[in-house]
């Protein structure tokens, strides 16, 4: 039984990181209704940003955390304005791509950089376990909770008690709408880009210190978060949070108790996920088909 | 009386349709004015022009300053616009949308402008936290009308209030729209259909045909008008 809680908390430690590059997924889907598939190398730049900042600058980590988080909305930002935006008014398509594209260049971007050697990344958490109930659970699994559920907390309470959250919202589904309110719909779309930039960046770096830091990081962790966002509805940042924590808890213990899947098969079974999801509720756990009277 | 808003010469076109070609009106501070006409007639676009929602030429000013730019900027002037099919955000909750009617107000104090607009729509009390899209058409439309006093309007534009509801709720509409006006002083430019309703309540109206201003005069005039009355009185 121990044993058993053990793996669940530890599912929930990956499951919180596939929450939040989940969220950043789902974000940006309300926003401007696409995925974009550079979500994950976006978070490896970022990731990049703080080991640099770490390690040749000396920085400490949560200085370097907080740091990246400002540069990674900023860098959103910017992509909105300058590579997004002037593709919005065509096909959905035409968008998808141009992440497509940005996923090639930044990968690129990031290899010329800082080459494709694998690097190892200190943990910002203690070593060692805590004992919570017979059950021992190592520090870095709650400390990635506990950060991961502060920012969700922070996101939640932004989006709905201020005027900004309500105007990125209002921004979200009615733009026409919004506009015509005051609302400036584009500085909140770069705004939502900026925001899951961050969110990425938090998942990139909480994520590289168990898997090690290399040019292809969140290549598998995209995977997982679609099949979070998809799981839990990709309109629904509630889902999002399910998604991802059920996901990682989930492949955690079909990885410990069903052999043939072991730790190699699990990003298959995640690819399986989205295929069940897509073919049986498409809209999620939380999705919701518009309600409406006329 | 001067002229809080005035067009001069304005057109407005949907890629190659010409919808306005030229169209001249002006609205006094505190005066409700009725544009009317037929579908296609432009009397939509007259709204659309003035905020911004579609590429416009000619003159507008307002407040005796030249109005410009897009729906974000003429908010922040001062004019609501209340758009045809409701305009309200369907996803959010009634009191979402009344905080977003107050986005352009610097103020903090939302509360007291909920308590001043449930005056005259007392069931939004009761119903703040329900989605607005669940609401029925007439009570969505009055919510459009709230949510656009909560930004405290120098000038609001309502577009066809009346459509797709029931006669009943469209008196009520202008009934409120007309003591708005009485009570609060509220400028209103509003495009109606319903040549008859409309007239009750405005002061003067402007009847436009294929993007033109065809007839203007007080309502008293244009009901004594003898083709305004055939063609959109049907008496």
């Amino acid at each position: 039984m121990a044993d058993f809680l053990q793996q669940v908390v530890a599912g929930l430690a990956s499951g919180s990181i596939y929450a939040s590059l989940a969220l950043a997924l789902v974000l940006i889907h309300r926003a401007t209704g696409i995925i974009n598939f550079a979500q994950g190398e976006m978070a490896t730049l970022s990731t990049y940003i703080a080991w640099t900042l770490t390690v040749n600058h000396g920085w400490g980590y949560w200085p370097a955390f907080v740091f990246t988080l400002g540069v990674s909305f900023l860098g959103g930002a910017a992509v909105h304005q300058t590579v997004i935006r002037p593709n919005e008014k065509g096909s959905v398509l035409r968008v998808v791509i141009v992440t497509i594209g940005l996923l090639i260049l930044i990968n690129g971007l990031v290899t010329w950089i800082w080459g494709g050697e694998v690097r190892a990344v200190e943990s910002p958490f203690p070593d060692g376990t805590t004992e919570i109930a017979g059950v021992a659970i190592t520090t870095a699994d709650i400390g990635t909770i506990a950060v991961v559920l502060a920012i969700v907390v922070l996101l939640w309470a932004l989006f709905q008690y201020t005027k900004l959250g309500l105007a990125m919202r209002a921004a979200a589904v009615n733009p026409a709408e919004a506009r015509l309110v005051g609302v400036r719909v584009t500085w909140m779309l770069s705004f939502g880009w900026g925001l899951a930039a961050a969110l990425g960046a938090v998942a990139g770096m909480l994520a590289a210190p168990s898997v090690f830091l290399d040019p292809n990081l969140m290549a598998a962790l995209l995977i997982y978060a679609f099949a979070a966002a998809v799981l839990g509805g990709i309109d629904s940042p509630i889902g999002a949070v399910v998604g991802g924590l059920t996901l990682g808890v989930g492949l955690n213990l079909i990885g410990t108790y069903v052999d043939f899947v072991g730790a190699d098969l699990q990003l298959p079974v995640a690819l399986l996920v989205i295929l069940v999801v897509l073919l049986v509720k498409p809209t999620g756990i939380f999705g919701k088909t518009e309600v409406r009277r006329v | 009386m001067s002229a809080l808003l005035e067009l001069d010469g304005v057109e407005a076109r949907y890629g190659p349709v010409q919808a306005l070609r030229g169209i001249t009106l002006e609205v006094a501070e505190g005066e409700v004015v009725a544009v009317l006409g037929a579908n296609g007639a432009g009397k939509t676009t007259a709204l659309r022009a003035i905020s911004g929602t579609v590429r416009r030429s000619g003159r507008i000013s307002f407040g005796g300053k030249p109005l410009h730019g897009g729906p974000e900027a003429v908010a922040r002037a001062g004019i609501a616009h209340v758009p045809e099919g409701r305009g309200t955000f369907t996803e959010l909750s009634v009191l979402e949308n009344l905080r977003l009617g107050a986005y352009t107000r610097r103020e903090r104090n939302v509360r007291a402008d909920v308590d001043r607009v449930a005056q005259w729509f007392p069931w939004i009390r009761e119903r703040s936290g329900q989605q607005a899209g669940t609401l029925s058409g007439g009570e969505q439309q009055m919510l459009a009308l709230a949510r656009a006093l909560m930004a405290r309007p120098k000038l609001l534009l309502l577009d066809e209030p009346s459509l797709g509801l029931a006669p009943m709720i469209v008196r009520e509409i202008f009934r409120i729209v007309g003591e708005l006006n009485e009570r609060e002083g509220l400028t209103v430019l509003v495009v109606e259909q319903d040549a008859r309703i409309a007239l009750r309540t405005a002061a003067r109206a402007y009847v436009l045909e294929v993007g033109r201003v065809a007839v203007e005069g007080t309502s008293e005039e244009l009901q004594e008008n003898e083709s305004v009355r055939r063609s959109y009185l049907g008496y």
